[in-house]
């Protein structure tokens, strides 16, 4: 054995009801490395993790870390812990309503001789790490008072104060912007001069090529094989996730500009706001329309869309839909409307986790119809059996638990669930946040091929390219306002412009 | 061996593997006994009714699989229970016995009011205190122990109250029959398995299982696919009312009297349990009905077991406790991959690893 190695999986195998999850699988891990474990959604990263870390037992196989005699197997992620293998998930497994430094010594408070927590010396050293970290957070406030991205990095902070030769971040840069991105990138290549090995998940390939010295994929639970970062160029990476090689993102919009008139106006929003989130704004939308709406995380993007569907009230102004000024007290009356609004939290406000496949599908088609019109089974199979051809959904059944795809499968439930409704106008909100590059192509196109039905759409992406391949038009959001409209002259330059505002927005 | 495996991953394996456990030490002790060893399973007609201890528990057995319908609900959608169904029952019984007897009077043969008016006003009244138990919860979210701790410890009092402190006995034939007899068939047994009946149809023909489950597992996705959370939580209390109002008419009927002090006196605990004993997360979110229908009789099959092994009132309550907690240890998580644990162990020493 190599002696720089510090972690060998071999022979990794596992099967989830209906589907062989993992077969046969290697994976190694060098010192001081920092190590992309690369695959499309359910190629079986996450759960190759998950074997490594104790939440799933895996069937065959052997794992070994450096230091420990014998084969080793985690039965949960404290035991994994202690054997020096820390993780950090793609979804924040942090308590909300406990304090930051509570949260980062969950579990290992720091005791006084009476063997009572000492609440002083777990604030100082709390207040240190964030300190290190360059994150200015006061340690004493609850979890849930920041941003989802200052979380991501607090349960990063966790990981890596609990002194581990091994650290495994599962998406872990999905909802962080990109200052906060290089923040984590020089984070982790510290760790790395430190002899840490890491295991990078991420479907973002450009960040893959910044910081990984390595590269192992993935496909259909199966290796395809591990790679120098040289050895592999964009490309043949694609190439070797898919299984095929992939049409080119670039070319899917078409090159003319549609034209609207007013008489397509299907929403016309003046003046709405919600106190708190986002402060009074004008949009027009026609049909067929594609509008962005971009900004930074936490500018009122999100906010803007959640007002128009009635997730949040509207607390002034009024809308317009199809000219008819109406009003929207919850989601159902948007829906009865024709909305739908694909939420960007999929795990809190997207999936119901225990339900399956189907149920979750037709959930929204049955919530317009009402309770007492209950779809007859036979409809119900044969709508979920259709969405998941449509859609490609990997699942072992239709009536697998939701909680058991993966994450970008889930997401793909959760659109098939709009679809269902046959919307003419839907929101979708970071439909492609931890999504393979593969299915965000053909989530994309799917916003193109609805658009040219004569349907609206708003799209929120954090990637600004995402949205120029598939907007007509882009809003601008700053700190909770809506500051601009760009519908010319699209280009990564002038929107990134916009959103760092001082300069010119046309309007 | 895998045709165990599918067996044993049913929903309702384990509620009903419980009761077949409860029935077979029933045929242990009678066959050691030397009496016939189906005698629990034994039916006759005596006095022209139907007479057997099947027949005693599925009778003594029915208010709690009453209430446990509606604990049921009540515990997917809020993932709480209510804890204020026996004293609400207690409320319901006393309602409708001063409105059978009229306000003041402790005892009586002839009814002031028709029948049905007294049994629906205490059946409202019951429905009315599940509607404020669901207004707290849903709509002022009161977490739901705090919520119907008030009416557990009012309910009872207020019934008090309405019966001027007396134990009032309504000793006519016509308010007797609902915990007597229809026929030769108790009538318990049928007010069971009409309630039971009319909300399983309801279940199924309706989408209102799909709303209450979506509901209590992710309450704030369900509002965005559509869902009204609020009023779907307020129902299922209403309906935990409405449930309790009834077994508490069945129960005061039985005894002829409203005795406010003892009507449904710890039958909140025991429709909890049934729920769990049912194979249902008090976590909320998932529910099986049948199953909570089975761990009612199952409880009630244990307290009939016990009294027929003859073991005192007072003492059943310790060997009642001991069989409850090894169902629920057998239905545990840990217990079961544990068990999971071993046999893959085993399959592996097997295998020559």
């Amino acid at each position: 054995m190599d002696n720089n190695v510090i972690l060998t999986m071999r022979g990794i195998s596992m099967t989830f009801p209906g589907v062989k999850a993992l077969d046969n699988v290697d994976f190694t891990l060098r010192r001081g490395e920092i190590h992309a474990l690369m695959g499309e959604n359910g190629a079986g990263k996450s759960t190759l993790i998950k074997c490594l870390t104790g939440i799933n037992a895996f069937e065959a196989g052997e794992i070994h870390v450096e230091g420990i005699q014998g084969a080793v197997v985690n039965h949960s992620t404290l035991d994994a812990q202690k054997k020096g293998i820390s993780t950090v998930y793609q979804e924040i497994n942090l308590c909300p309503n406990l304090s930051v430094a509570e949260n980062l010594f969950i579990g290992r408070e720091p005791k006084n001789k009476l063997g009572f927590i000492n609440w002083r010396e777990m604030i100082k050293r709390s207040e240190k790490i964030m300190k290190d970290l360059d994150m200015p957070v006061d340690v004493t406030q609850n979890l849930e008072e920041y941003s989802l991205a200052l979380q991501q990095m607090i349960a990063i902070a966790r990981a890596v104060d609990m002194d581990c030769k091994v650290l495994i971040l599962d998406e872990p840069t999905s909802s962080l912007d990109d200052s906060e991105v290089e923040k984590l990138f020089k984070l982790m290549n510290q760790l790395k001069a430190k002899g840490v090995g890491i295991v990078f998940v991420t479907h973002f390939l450009e960040q893959v090529y910044t910081v990984c010295d390595r590269i192992t994929v993935l496909r259909n639970g199966q290796l395809v094989g591990e790679y120098p970062i040289a050895d592999l160029p964009r490309v043949k990476l694609v190439a070797a996730m898919m299984g095929k090689d992939f049409d080119d993102l670039a070319s899917i919009k078409s090159e003319e500009a549609p034209v609207f008139t007013d008489e397509d106006i299907l929403i016309d929003a003046k003046g709405m706001s919600h106190k708190g989130t986002i402060k009074p704004f004008d949009l027009q939308i026609h049909k067929g329309e594609v509008v962005g709406l971009t900004g930074l995380l936490g500018s009122g993007r999100s906010e803007l869309a959640r007002v128009i569907y009635g997730a949040d009230k509207n607390q002034t102004g009024v809308l317009k839909v199809n000219g008819k000024e109406i009003k929207v007290n919850a989601p159902i009356d948007a829906m009865n409307l024709g909305m739908g609004l694909l939420p960007d939290d999929r795990k809190a406000e997207g999936i119901i986790g225990d339900l399956s496949v189907r149920e979750n599908i037709i959930l929204a088609m049955q919530a317009k119809r009402g309770v007492f019109r209950l779809l007859p089974m036979s409809k119900q199979i044969e709508i979920a059996d259709e969405y998941i051809k449509l859609l490609q959904i990997k699942t072992a059944s239709r009536e697998t638990l939701i909680c058991q795809l993966s994450g970008g499968n889930q997401q793909k439930v959760i659109l098939a669930r709009w679809l269902a409704t046959n919307p003419d106008f839907l929101i979708l909100d970071e439909p492609t946040r931890g999504i393979d590059i593969g299915t965000k192509t053909e989530i994309q196109k799917l916003v193109l091929k609805l658009a040219g039905e004569g349907k609206s759409l708003i799209f929120i992406s954090s990637e600004i390219e995402e949205m120029l391949r598939t907007c007509t038009k882009l809003a601008v959001l700053r700190d909770g306002e809506k500051v601009g409209e760009i519908t010319e002259s699209l280009s990564q330059e002038t929107v990134m412009k916009a959103i760092a505002g001082g300069g010119d927005t046309n309007e | 061996m895998n045709n165990i495996k599918k067996l044993t991953s049913k929903a309702l394996f384990l509620p009903i593997f419980c009761m077949l456990l409860v029935m077979a030490a029933n045929i242990i002790y009678d066959a050691a006994n030397g009496n016939f060893a189906l005698n629990f399973f034994t039916i006759s007609v005596r006095n022209g009714v139907l007479y057997g201890r099947l027949i005693d528990i599925l009778n003594r057995g029915s208010e709690i699989a009453i209430l446990s319908i509606g604990m049921t609900l009540v515990v997917s959608s809020s993932a709480g229970t209510d804890i204020s169904v026996g004293s609400v029952m207690s409320l319901a019984a006393s309602f409708c016995c001063m409105l059978l007897a009229g306000y003041g009077t402790a005892a009586t043969t002839e009814l002031a009011v028709p029948l049905l008016v007294g049994v629906l006003g205490g059946i409202l009244l019951a429905c009315v205190c599940g509607a404020f138990n669901g207004f707290l919860v849903a709509y002022l979210n009161v977490q739901p122990m705090v919520a119907t701790l008030i009416l557990f410890s009012a309910a009872r009092a207020i019934g008090l109250l309405c019966c001027n402190n007396l134990i009032v006995y309504v000793r006519n034939d016509s308010f007797k029959m609902f915990g007597g007899y229809l026929g030769f068939i108790p009538t318990p047994i049928v007010i069971a398995a009409g309630c039971i009946l009319v909300m399983a149809i309801l279940l199924k023909k309706t989408a209102l299982g799909l709303y209450i489950q979506s509901v209590g597992i992710n309450k704030k996705a369900s509002r965005i696919a559509g869902l009204n959370s609020g009023k779907i939580i307020f129902l299922c209390y209403i309906v935990c009312g409405l449930m309790a109002g009834i077994a508490g008419i069945v129960a005061s009927s039985r005894i002829s009297s409203a005795d406010s002090n003892n009507i449904g006196l710890n039958y909140e605990l025991d429709a909890i349990l049934a729920v769990a004993l049912g194979g249902n997360s008090l976590g909320g979110g998932k529910f099986n009905l049948a199953g909570s229908v089975i761990g009612a009789y199952t409880i009630q099959a244990i307290t009939t077991t016990l009294f027929a092994l003859g073991v005192s009132s007072d003492q059943a309550p310790v060997y009642k406790a001991i069989i409850v907690i090894i169902i629920v240890a057998i239905q545990a998580p840990p217990f079961n991959a544990w068990v999971k644990r071993l046999s893959a162990k085993r399959a592996l020493a097997k295998g020559g690893v």
